[in-house]
């Protein structure tokens, strides 16, 4: 889609609308869940574990209950007699809330203080001795799988080893074989360490229980309202919570980016992502043509696998892992360790586990480029999957929607002006200068899911949508999904505005109440176009329906004869006669044909047939300090094609902030644990996270290759660029070192890292 | 990331300030841009029952050159010192390290009193008065005046008496031919410097280096100035040799601690790496090559 089929009234999609949520939010009108705050409301702070394993031998708590304020000390034992010191993960694992004898990690909730005060119950916190045991500490993924291995989950009747799970993907021999067959095979150890999710505001949660009603609300800073309700009504049920009782709201949220699907136990703790071992091999014909990929995975999981993947895919959509590229062979497994870590495996803005896959395999790509002495552009564009080969089925079993990937390649290589740069490469070369370019071609996987393949918890990955059109002609449309920045306030209306000629500005959007909103398994994984926005146009399209027979009623035609535009049906051939939508809408109250119900809504949950493959093409351009080994971002470009657009403004921001995200973990952001378990990078004084300082020029441009099964062809966009940022930059640094005999470097790339090789190949300063 | 309970004093003289401070004796802190006291506060890393509020106390915020001394009070706060004309013509050494300062919400509170009375080696302007031989003018019972190389005695720990305020800091303002520079490395925008080097200079009629002062931030539990370094360079033309070598001879003074900015040997490599930059753009600076 190029030009928007509507007016700037209407505001459709294609217009870069101003987001509607944006006035509350740059007035500091926004709110949050610090800005609740309830009559006779009580603070808890939590008591968090230094060390990674310990029994608990004591918790004294008489000095914090003297503290005037506060209330009460809860502990493991305390909830173990109401049978709720355990509670599941939403990966079927189960994991403390609060301990009853060992911490398995450190920071490790132990027990939570309640006050009348937020400073009192920190001054609790800091009252609280809590005496420990030191245990031995098992921190790493190898060791802990190995034969032999002490068990961690002791909890697990019968567990003899600490393997949380094993996935694999493909035809093993059959790979192997492929392999062993190429006439070149690169093969690469990459390692995509932890990092965390840093979102402006942090986790939160009010409970809210009315004695009179007998109900609960819960106020909490999630991206998946509804599943927290139901979560809750099975995790509670035995102490009286019943679902139709408890009522979850989500209300406006500074950031999520995977971090706020999950369940915590103190509902604080965020746990991590990534944190996967990956060996990759590659194969090819002498003359560049891809042939086999196999990776192994060592995943490290902490003390309990609380990912928030669906059912089936306990390693997440990591198949998709063949990239971009027409692979005929291809195995790939994971094995995903119990360690004494902080629990995780969750996403972080990755769209279940395709960055750790596109990551695999844009590393494998331009290594196998190195070794066979060709250009990485080249080397894709031979390998790529041809636009007439879709839709394309992958070895691994997806089946990829549309795509078009030389295309945005050759537009990001036109733009960055890719030939005279690797002319500059040789020239800074020559001289003793380090500069690399960097490519990434990436496809993604979003918007799950089809309910025969996806559930979490058993509930089906549909999304839905429900809109009310008032009589005066404006709307109210509610949704599944939960935006925590995203823009949904206004995608939704535009989509809405598309289908009904309503003008966007009056299509209320509301989302995050589970009593008003209709279900839906909330907004992560680039879901929410795919899905809840398609909902919102087959809902549309519903009303519509029922718009043109209250249209050919009040204009005495017959529905047949009635031809629409955005915003009104008119007779054919006869443009004057014409009833608006607005029109319809007041008629559906008070005049509405005999025979027909009242009103004008529709509730629509939308089960996609497909899941959606957005791509792109990124190129970046590095300049390194040969005497500290400092990685400059030159240039970036980024060419994205997430098919047709809805507000071009807000996709655009979406790759901006996905980009910034992108070169975190590739340059700076990294959680990393001692012997001891100890966490280091466990606060901002040394999680770098990068400023707008660290943040270069974004060069954004897009290809359009609509999604042929999505209702308006659209795919998801929100994780494109932190997926396929981290390779571009890998590529371009080992691109800058390559005529050393570097191969691979692992991420975040610091400056000393650099340094180090620079120094054993007497190059530094 | 909540503080315990402290005690708030706003004083509106320095006197009263000294009084409350003598008065509450250990429990008592001086607060002035309250940058790096604050946060130490807040993750309960440091408690105190009483702060005192230097920040209405008229007279603190001078910022001008006098017979041939450029007077800084400590409550000039780390904008003020980025905005100035003076700094940014005169003092080149300040002016490249003031950006290189956390971020601009921290220059807009914090000072340079702060930064230099904290006694953390982290801070970068410490190791820039050891550069410009500046010296600290102090008030308690009476006034007093400490040079900066006798200031820093270990981590935190500085030659301030308990009860005593620093109020302005004195340095020498550089004759012509004169250069300076602050070459920093950082992992990121608001990270303390991986390592840092200062370097003031002034060139003779031939060009030899007629005085140098050399200073490392981050580079042991106190700022560190490269006493022989400096000596060093004093009466030698400043050439690729002879910068090189200075350069090595003040990493040789640094001691620095592994953390996630870096291994002991890659921090005191880039003490060498930084000090040789820059030397040569203070030399630059100073009109020599």
């Amino acid at each position: 889609m190029s030009e928007p089929r509507t007016d700037a009234k209407i505001c459709g999609m294609g217009h870069s609308m101003k987001r509607k949520e944006d006035p509350r939010f740059i007035r500091g009108q926004g709110r949050y869940i610090d800005d609740f705050v309830l009559p006779g409301m009580l603070y808890m702070d939590i008591v968090r574990s230094p060390h990674a394993h310990a029994r608990i031998k004591k918790i004294d708590t008489t000095r914090a209950l003297k503290i005037p304020g506060v209330l009460a000390v809860i502990d493991g034992p305390t909830l173990a007699k109401y049978n709720l010191h355990w509670m599941p993960t939403i990966s079927a694992d189960t994991q403390m809330v609060l301990p009853i004898d060992e911490v398995m990690y450190q920071a490790q909730e132990v027990c939570a203080v309640i006050a009348t005060e937020r400073y009192i119950a920190a001054d609790g916190v800091d009252a609280v001795e809590v005496e420990y045991e030191p245990l031995p500490v098992m921190v790493d993924p190898h060791k802990s799988l190995a034969p032999g291995a002490p068990v961690l989950r002791k909890d697990k009747e019968g567990k003899k080893d600490n393997l949380a799970f094993h996935w694999q993907a493909g035809d093993k021999a059959d790979a192997e074989r492929a392999l062993a067959a190429s006439d070149v095979v690169i093969s690469e150890n990459v390692y995509l360490p932890r990092i965390h999710v840093a979102s402006m505001e942090t986790c939160g949660c009010i409970a809210d229980f009315d004695t009179a009603q007998g109900k609960l609300t819960v106020y909490m800073t999630t991206q998946a309202p509804h599943a927290v309700r139901t979560v809750l009504a099975l995790v509670a049920g035995h102490v009286g919570l019943s679902e139709e009782r408890i009522r979850v709201v989500s209300p406006d949220i500074g950031g999520g980016f995977g971090g706020k699907v999950p369940v915590y136990p103190g509902y604080v703790v965020a746990t991590f992502a990534r944190d996967y071992h990956m060996k990759v091999e590659l194969g090819a014909k002498k003359d560049g043509t891809m042939t086999s990929l196999k990776i192994k995975t060592v995943a490290d999981h902490g003390y309990s696998n609380a990912s928030a993947n669906p059912s089936k895919f306990p390693a997440g959509l990591f198949s998709i892992c063949t990239g971009s590229y027409d692979l005929k062979h291809a195995f790939c497994e994971v094995d995903a360790a119990y360690t004494h870590k902080p629990p995780g495996g969750v996403a972080y803005r990755c769209s279940f586990r395709v960055t750790e896959a596109v990551h695999a395999i844009e590393r494998a790509t331009d290594a196998l480029a190195q070794k066979l002495n060709m250009d990485p552009a080249e080397l894709r564009m031979k390998n790529f999957i041809k636009p007439e080969q879709f839709p394309y089925k992958s070895v691994l079993g997806w089946e990829y929607d549309s795509g078009n990937y030389g295309v945005a390649l050759k537009k990001a290589m036109d733009i960055i002006g890719y030939d005279s740069l690797r002319s500059e490469q040789a020239e800074k070369r020559k001289k003793g200068e380090l500069m690399g370019i960097g490519i990434s071609s990436f496809t993604e996987i979003v918007g799950a899911g089809p309910s025969r393949d996806f559930d979490i918890l058993g509930i089906k990955m549909f999304d839905s949508a429900e809109i009310r059109v008032h009589p005066t002609g404006k709307a109210i449309a509610r949704f599944g999904t939960k935006s925590q920045g995203q823009g949904h306030e206004t995608t939704y209306a535009q989509i809405v505005a598309e289908e009904l000629g309503i003008p966007a500005a009056h299509i209320q959007v509301e989302e995050g109440d589970t009593d008003t909103a209709p279900y839906g398994l909330g907004t992560y994984a680039s879901r929410s176009t795919p899905t809840s926005g398609a909902a919102a146009a087959l809902a549309s399209r519903k009303i519509r329906d029922k718009a043109k027979k209250i249209a050919a009623h009040l204009l005495e035609v017959s529905e047949q004869d009635l031809e629409w535009e955005p915003g009104k049906f008119f007779v054919k051939g006869a443009p004057q006669m014409a009833k608006t939508i607005q029109e319809c809408a007041f008629a559906a109250y008070t005049n509405h044909p005999q025979g027909m119900e009242a009103g004008l809504e529709a509730v629509h949950y939308y089960d996609p047939p497909n899941l959606t493959f957005p791509f792109g093409s990124y190129i970046c351009v590095v300049d390194i300090d040969r005497g500290t080994g400092d990685v400059k971002v030159r240039r970036f470009v980024a060419v994205d094609d997430c098919g047709n657009i809805i507000n071009p403004m807000i996709v655009e921001g979406q790759i901006h902030g996905g980009l910034t995200q992108g070169i975190g973990p590739a340059l700076y952001e990294e959680i990393s644990y001692d012997d001891e378990g100890n966490i280091s990078g466990g606060s901002f004084m040394d999680y770098y996270v990068p400023t707008a300082l660290e943040t270069p020029h974004w060069e954004t441009d897009k290809t359009t290759t609509p999604s042929p099964h999505h209702p308006f062809g659209a795919k998801g966009v929100g994780e494109s660029a932190t997926v396929g940022a981290p390779p571009a930059i890998a590529n371009a640094v080992v691109d800058a070192l390559r005529h050393l005999g570097v191969t691979h470097l692992d991420i975040p790339i610091t400056p000393e890292k650099v340094w180090t090789i620079l120094k054993n190949k007497g190059v530094a300063e | 990331m909540i503080p315990a309970a402290f005690d708030y004093h706003r004083p509106d003289t320095l006197d009263e300030a000294l009084k409350l401070l003598k008065k509450h004796g250990d429990d008592a802190k001086v607060l002035s841009g309250g940058m790096s006291l604050l946060p130490m506060l807040k993750l309960r890393l440091a408690s105190f029952a009483h702060l005192v509020d230097i920040g209405r106390i008229p007279g603190l915020d001078t910022l001008k050159e006098e017979k041939g001394t450029l007077r800084i009070g400590a409550m000039v706060r780390q904008v003020a010192l980025e905005r100035s004309d003076l700094i940014r013509t005169k003092y080149p050494i300040l002016a490249d390290a003031i950006p290189l300062i956390a971020d601009p919400l921290v220059r807009n509170r914090g000072t340079i009193g702060g930064n230099v009375a904290n006694g953390d080696p982290g801070n970068d302007q410490p190791a820039i008065m050891l550069a410009l031989g500046a010296t600290f003018v102090a008030r308690g019972s009476k006034e007093r005046s400490i040079p900066a190389s006798q200031f820093y005695k270990g981590l935190y720990s500085t030659a301030l008496a308990p009860g005593e305020i620093l109020t302005e800091i004195r340095i020498p303002a550089p004759p012509p031919k004169s250069g300076g520079a602050y070459a920093k490395l950082k992992r990121k925008t608001g990270d303390f410097a991986v390592a840092a080097a200062a370097v003031q200079l002034t060139l003779g009629k031939n060009g030899a280096i007629e005085r140098a002062g050399i200073g490392l931030t981050n580079a042991g539990l106190t700022p560190v100035e490269a006493v022989d370094a400096a000596k060093y360079l004093a009466g030698k033309m400043p050439d690729e040799k002879t910068i090189a070598e200075a350069a090595k001879m003040a990493a040789a003074k640094s001691s620095p601690s592994a953390d996630r900015r870096g291994s002991v040997e890659y921090k005191k490599e880039m003490a060498r790496v930084l000090t040789a930059r820059a030397l040569r753009k203070a030399v630059q600076r100073a009109g020599g090559n």
